[in-house]
Formats: structure tokens, C-alpha cells, sequence
């Protein structure tokens, strides 16, 4: 077994070395936040991606598209709006009933005219511009990012999501020059040593064109929950973990079954291995 | 493939066929090849990296059924269509991703093998050269598949690598225009990365077959070094090394497993979910871990010609090896000092590994400032990757053709089967003589 050890030692190694760590100082380290999808088991809780959609529905999705995400997706196995009655997500009425919210351009089948339509669980969700140049022209020439894989884009994640829309960026320290249209946030990676008049070297962090979006009582939640900043944007953040990783409940169960299946066979396997090399010197 | 065949036909159509197309003779070799018994696990990673292939080659056949080769769909394809819609299409391609990095781990702990066991001196140089070629052909293979998702990383890192052929005077130009099929990494770059990422792996497959094949001419080497003098020093492959084979992959794919399924990002830069943008740069444009030793060596030198040069020197360096190796004695088990300066020379290369993913001007020591010597301050990542570059070549070189004359080795056993005997006797202490230990 020590040849085994050592073996796996040696692999651990190799790829501890290879994963490149990068020490960024330009900026603060996100929040520490704990997430009920940590860890080998964790899942997404249900309520709180619901109440993140709601967020995202309401406040986000005025500046920021979700292109990836169609209305089916809201009710998949591990999503918001899962409902085991209905293992087809295009018949859930939750989902059917978001869709419908939204209007969707399309072309009228008899005219070929521009028209709008309500949408159906199989549209995905809307642009909230009709172009790139038009969405810059809206937020003082910054381009609100896509959220269906915001959360995987940025380094810390969702926590990195959290820390950006609760970092207090009204409250700028004094010395500190913020550009017309900008909002200075210590999550956010940059360099502000020219924008800097103050004593010491400059603080860390960045602009951001966005402004705090999230204020107390911005979102009523269905459940009852207090919509602080802090539980507006952990949810927020949460959900759009889910947008970026919608498979993640049924990747780690089946990688549970995966890794007890695994064990046991590597186990006779090593039993045969044993007992074809018995009384044979090598 | 090659010595006495000891198949004898048992039926009519068996002989029949054997002597039209010995098909069966030729299975059947392969499954009694003599095999020397005291192999160790380190020798198992041929059977992993074969393993390793087959994943790669069925995960991408299916991969490719739903992947758009296009600037305007791959990023979609890749990441909406494969992702979420296809049927377990997230596994397919968290296989075929982590995949590369598995394959690239096994590659690196199989070479490592070779040498310190001295698997590359005479019979056994054709096998090696192939095995190098094999090498450059993964390189190549999983760079080009690095750029498919056409996130900001493929788009980037395919820009900085293709570049650095235009370092070449006169002909760099034209080179790096054909391979991106414009004046730009676009669209036609895009497309015929996609169609040698799918060729590719066949000719892997073709010269894996002329490495097997080379390998079954002299047969395999041992942890001893020592030739194989009787029958009694080997057994069939089959089922002794069937068997632990067996056992060493289904380990390797325990680890495989849990990236896949548990860690399946870590060696996902975050840019890579944005997709391709050639208007904005990403802040660190870093290679796949595999790659970055060599990303440090041709950062450590000023200039970008020489640097591709050492680059490009530091591969052939590896396939020059047993020529540049005259010691007589094979394995490292018997050369002490040859030991020592080999694992300094794998903490080298872990070094450059390290020093490829930090920003050239980072320190190694924080907060510690030193001198600035040749552009850099002492206590830089380059300068830390020019001592690491040093020692890498310095090892090629001039210590490995030194140490072969000048070292004295310790008794060679006189046939592979009496330190199996003595259980190890003549077995030296180190992390990667332990597996010898019996267990």
C-alpha cells in the first residue's frame, strides 16, 4: 500500500505546483460569506434562489442580460422553481407564469412585421437593450456584463457578487477623486494612485459605472423575509450561482454514486491484483 | 509484435485464419508478451496514459457532435448548448477538460520515470524519440483544444502562442499568418485549430501504436536497469500486468473522479467564461498549467527570438537525452549522485511551473526589495525563472554528460531477479525510489 501512498503523493504533488495562486493586492478579498452549495453535499437552497430571482427580476435585470437562461431552466431539477408534480418544466405553471411577464421581439407569422409577444417557457430571457452600443449609451458607457455565468467569471464567485453590491461605495475616503458617473468600491480590481490626493498610499480597490443597486426594502419577499441589503444581495448572488452552474445538485449526485462505485471496485480489483501475485516474487 | 510467437492455433478457423491474417497470433502475443516481474507502480502509468486517450478520443468524438467552430457560436455551444441542454453534456466535457490535465499529469510522472530509470538508453532510444513526439503532439493537441470554449483565455492565449512564431525573421510572418488563416486570430483561426484538434489525436494514437511496438522490440526496462537475462526474470503481461495496471488506473480514476465531479473549475481560468473579446486584453494571459514551465523559461529571457529559441530548446533538450546521457549503468537506484542533482532538476521545472503563473515583476520573497539586475529586481519571478532556466539546461548539458564519466556508480546486481529476491535489498531511500519498498 506504501507503493500506492507515495504513488498518489507524488500525483498531489504535482498538482499542488501547478495550480497558479495570484496574490492580488489591487483590490480587498471578497467577503466571507458561507453558501449552502459549499462542500461535497451542499445544495442550493430553494427559497433563497426564489427569493435571488426575485432580486435579479426585479432590480438586475433592468441593466443586465441573462442570455443563457431560458424560462424552461427556472423549473429543472435543482432550480428555483423546481416542482417534482411537474418533471417537464414546460408545463409548470411558475415557470409559464414568469414567461408570460416578459415580452419577447418577434415577427408577426402573417406580416413579417416587428412585434412583441409574451413569452413562453421555452424563450429565453430577454435583452434588457437591443444592442451593446445602446446598453453603453444607457450606463455612462460601461456595458452592464451578462449574468448567466457571472458568478464563474469573477474570481470569489458569488462572494465576489456579494462583497461588490453591499461594498458600501457611497462613502468614498475623503482624498479620493471619483470620476463623474463612477462609484468607488474596494472589491473591484484597479489602480486609483492617480485619482488619489490623500496621505499614504492609495486605498485599495477600484471604480464601478454601477450604482449601489440594492437599498433596504427594495424587494418585497414572498416568504416574509427581511429584504436588508445583506439578504437582497446573498440571494442575489446565490441565484446567479445557479445561473452559472444549473447542473450542480446532479453533478455531485452522481459523483457520489460515481465515488462509492469507484472504491469498491478499485477494492477487488486490488483483491484480484493480491491474489494473481501470490507466491510470486517480484 | 516482435521476438518468438508462442500461439499455437487450437481450431480449424483459427488456424485457417492465422494463416491469412494472424490476427489472434498477434492479440494473443501481446497478451503473453514476458514482461520483467519486478515492475513497480511508476511503470503502470503506460496503461493510465492509454486510459487517458481513450477518454479523451470518446468525450471529444461526442463533443464535437454538438460544437460550433465559429467566433460568433463556439462560446454558445460550448457553454449554453453542451452545458445545459445536452444530456449529461456537462460530463462530457468536464471529462474531456480535466481530462487534458489528467492525461498531462500522467505524461509528466511516465517521463519522469523513463529517466530516472534510465528507459531511454540504447536499445530503447526509438522508443523514447516517439515517446518525445507523442509529447509535442499532446501540446500541441491541447493547446489548439484550450482555444475551442473561445472564451478571453482560448482567444488570448491562442493570440500570445501564435505570436511568438513570428519572432522568426523572414519566415515568422508568413507562418503565423497561415496558421491564424488571416492578419488576425478570427473566425479561420478558429476553424483550423478545430480541425487539428480533431486530427490530432489520431495521429497520437498512430504513434502510440509505433510506441508500443518499439517498446515490445527490446521489451520493457526495470527498476533495476539490469537486462532481462532468462525466463525466470519475466512474467506474462497478462494477467500480472493486466491486473496491476487494472488497479493502478481505477486509483488514477478515483482522482480523476473527484475533479470532475467535485472540483471540476480548478483548472479553469475565470476569464474563460467571458467570452472572446479582442478589444479588451485580460489582465494576466497565463497557459494551462502543463505549459508553464516552458512560459517561464521564454519569459525569463529579454530578448523574444532567443526566448522562443529556449523554449523551443528546452523540448529538444529531453529528446537529445540519451545521448547526452553516457553513464553505463541504467538505472538511478545505482547513481546516488546522478539522484541528487535529478530531483533537484524536478524542483526546477516545479519552480518555472510556479514562476509561468505570476506576473514576471512579482516577488518571490514578499515585501522583500532587492537589487535590480538585467531589467528585474533580484527577488523577481524572472529572475527566480533565469536561475530555474539555468539549472534546466545546465542539467542537459553539462551535468548529465559529466556525471557519466566522472561518477561512481554503486554494484549493479547481476540479474533483475536478485534484489527481488533479497526483497529489496540494494534499495535506496528517496520519494521516488520508495515505491520499491515492498507493500
Amino acid at each position: 500500500m506504501m507503493r500506492g501512498l507515495s504513488f498518489l503523493a507524488a500525483c498531489a504533488a504535482v498538482l499542488c505546483a501547478a495550480a497558479p495562486a495570484f496574490a492580488d493586492s489591487t483590490q480587498l478579498a471578497p467577503k466571507d460569506v458561507h453558501w449552502s452549495f459549499e462542500g461535497p453535499f451542499g445544495t442550493y437552497d430553494q427559497a433563497q434562489l426564489q427569493r435571488g430571482y426575485k432580486v435579479y427580476r426585479e432590480v438586475c435585470s433592468s441593466c443586465h442580460s441573462m442570455n443563457m437562461v431560458a424560462f424552461r431552466n427556472l423549473g429543472d431539477k435543482g432550480a428555483p422553481f423546481w416542482n417534482p408534480k411537474y418533471p417537464n418544466p414546460n408545463d409548470n405553471p411558475v415557470v409559464k407564469a414568469i414567461a408570460a411577464d416578459y415580452q419577447i421581439p418577434d415577427i408577426d407569422s402573417e406580416t413579417g412585421e416587428p412585434i412583441k409577444r409574451p413569452g413562453t417557457s421555452a424563450d429565453y430571457f430577454p435583452n434588457p437593450f437591443p444592442n451593446p452600443v445602446a446598453a453603453r449609451a444607457a450606463n455612462g458607457g460601461a456595458l452592464p456584463p451578462d449574468m448567466s455565468l457571472l458568478a464563474h467569471a469573477r474570481e470569489g464567485g458569488p462572494a465576489y457578487i456579494y462583497s461588490i453590491v453591499t461594498g458600501d461605495s457611497s462613502t468614498a475616503p475623503a482624498g479620493l477623486t471619483v470620476p463623474d458617473g463612477k462609484y468607488y468600491d474596494p472589491y473591484i480590481a484597479g489602480d486609483l494612485t492617480s485619482y488619489w490626493k490623500g496621505r499614504g498610499p492609495a486605498p485599495r480597490g477600484g471604480f464601478i459605472a454601477m450604482p449601489p443597486p440594492l437599498v433596504e426594502g427594495r424587494v418585497q419577499f414572498d416568504d416574509g423575509t427581511t429584504s436588508t441589503v445583506e439578504h437582497e444581495a446573498r440571494d442575489v448572488a446565490a441565484f446567479l450561482e445557479w445561473a452559472s452552474d444549473p447542473k450542480m445538485e446532479e453533478r455531485k449526485q452522481l459523483g457520489l454514486a460515481v465515488m462509492i462505485f469507484l472504491l469498491l471496485y478499485s477494492g477487488l480489483v486490488y483483491g484480484a491484483y493480491r491474489r494473481v501475485w501470490r507466491g510470486v516474487a517480484h | 509484435m516482435s521476438g518468438p510467437s508462442t500461439y499455437e492455433p487450437k481450431s480449424a478457423i483459427e488456424r485457417w485464419l492465422d494463416s491469412r491474417l494472424p490476427i489472434i497470433r498477434f492479440g494473443a502475443d501481446l497478451m503473453s508478451f514476458p514482461t520483467p516481474r519486478n515492475l513497480n507502480y511508476w511503470y503502470t502509468f503506460g496503461g493510465i496514459l492509454t486510459f487517458c486517450l481513450g477518454v479523451q478520443i470518446v468525450t471529444g468524438i461526442v463533443l464535437a457532435m454538438h460544437y460550433d467552430p465559429s467566433g460568433a457560436g463556439a462560446f454558445i455551444s460550448v457553454e449554453q448548448h453542451i452545458m445545459r441542454d445536452v444530456n449529461y453534456g456537462w460530463l462530457i466535457r468536464g471529462l474531456h477538460a480535466n481530462g487534458a490535465s489528467m492525461f498531462f499529469l500522467a505524461v509528466y510522472l511516465h517521463i519522469l520515470r523513463g529517466i530516472y530509470y534510465g528507459s531511454y538508453k540504447a536499445p530503447r532510444e526509438v522508443l523514447w524519440l516517439l515517446g518525445c513526439v507523442i509529447y509535442v503532439l499532446m501540446m500541441m493537441t491541447a493547446f489548439m483544444g484550450y482555444v475551442l470554449p473561445w472564451g478571453q483565455m482560448s482567444f488570448w492565449g491562442a493570440k500570445v502562442i501564435t505570436n511568438l512564431l513570428g519572432a522568426f525573421p523572414v519566415i515568422g510572418k508568413p507562418i503565423t499568418t497561415l496558421l491564424w488563416g488571416g492578419f488576425a486570430v478570427d473566425d479561420p483561426t478558429l476553424n483550423r485549430f478545430f480541425s487539428l484538434h480533431y486530427l490530432l489525436p489520431f495521429v497520437i494514437a498512430a504513434v502510440v501504436g509505433l510506441h508500443i511496438w518499439a517498446l515490445h522490440v527490446p521489451g520493457n526496462n526495470n527498476p533495476t536497469g539490469v537486462n532481462v537475462k532468462s525466463k525466470e526474470d519475466t512474467l506474462a503481461f497478462h494477467p500480472y500486468y493486466t491486473v496491476k495496471d487494472g488497479f493502478a488506473i481505477t486509483v488514477f480514476m478515483i482522482m480523476f473522479a473527484l475533479f470532475v465531479f467535485y472540483l471540476p473549475e480548478s483548472f479553469v481560468k475565470t476569464d474563460n467564461y467571458i467570452p472572446a473579446n479582442p478589444l479588451v486584453t485580460p489582465a494576466h494571459i497565463v497557459p494551462e498549467w502543463y505549459l508553464l514551465p516552458f512560459y517561464a523559461i521564454l519569459r525569463a529571457i529579454p530578448d523574444k527570438l532567443t526566448g522562443v529559441l529556449a523554449l523551443a530548446g528546452a523540448i529538444v533538450m529531453v529528446f537529445l537525452l540519451p545521448w547526452l546521457d553516457r553513464s553505463k549503468v541504467r538505472s538511478m537506484r545505482y547513481r546516488p549522485t546522478a539522484r541528487i542533482y535529478f530531483f533537484f532538476w524536478i524542483l526546477a521545472c516545479l519552480a518555472l511551473g510556479w514562476c509561468g503563473g505570476q506576473e514576471p515583476q512579482g516577488h518571490v520573497i514578499p515585501g522583500l526589495i532587492g537589487p535590480t539586475f538585467i531589467d528585474y529586481d533580484i527577488n523577481s519571478v524572472t529572475w527566480l525563472s533565469r536561475i530555474g532556466a539555468i539549472y534546466y539546461f545546465t542539467y542537459f548539458l553539462i551535468i548529465t554528460p559529466l556525471l557519466g564519466m566522472l561518477e561512481k556508480p554503486l554494484p549493479v546486481p547481476d540479474s533483475l531477479y536478485t534484489p527481488v529476491l533479497g526483497h529489496g535489498a540494494a534499495a535506496p531511500a528517496g520519494a521516488v525510489a520508495a515505491p520499491e519498498k515492498e507493500g
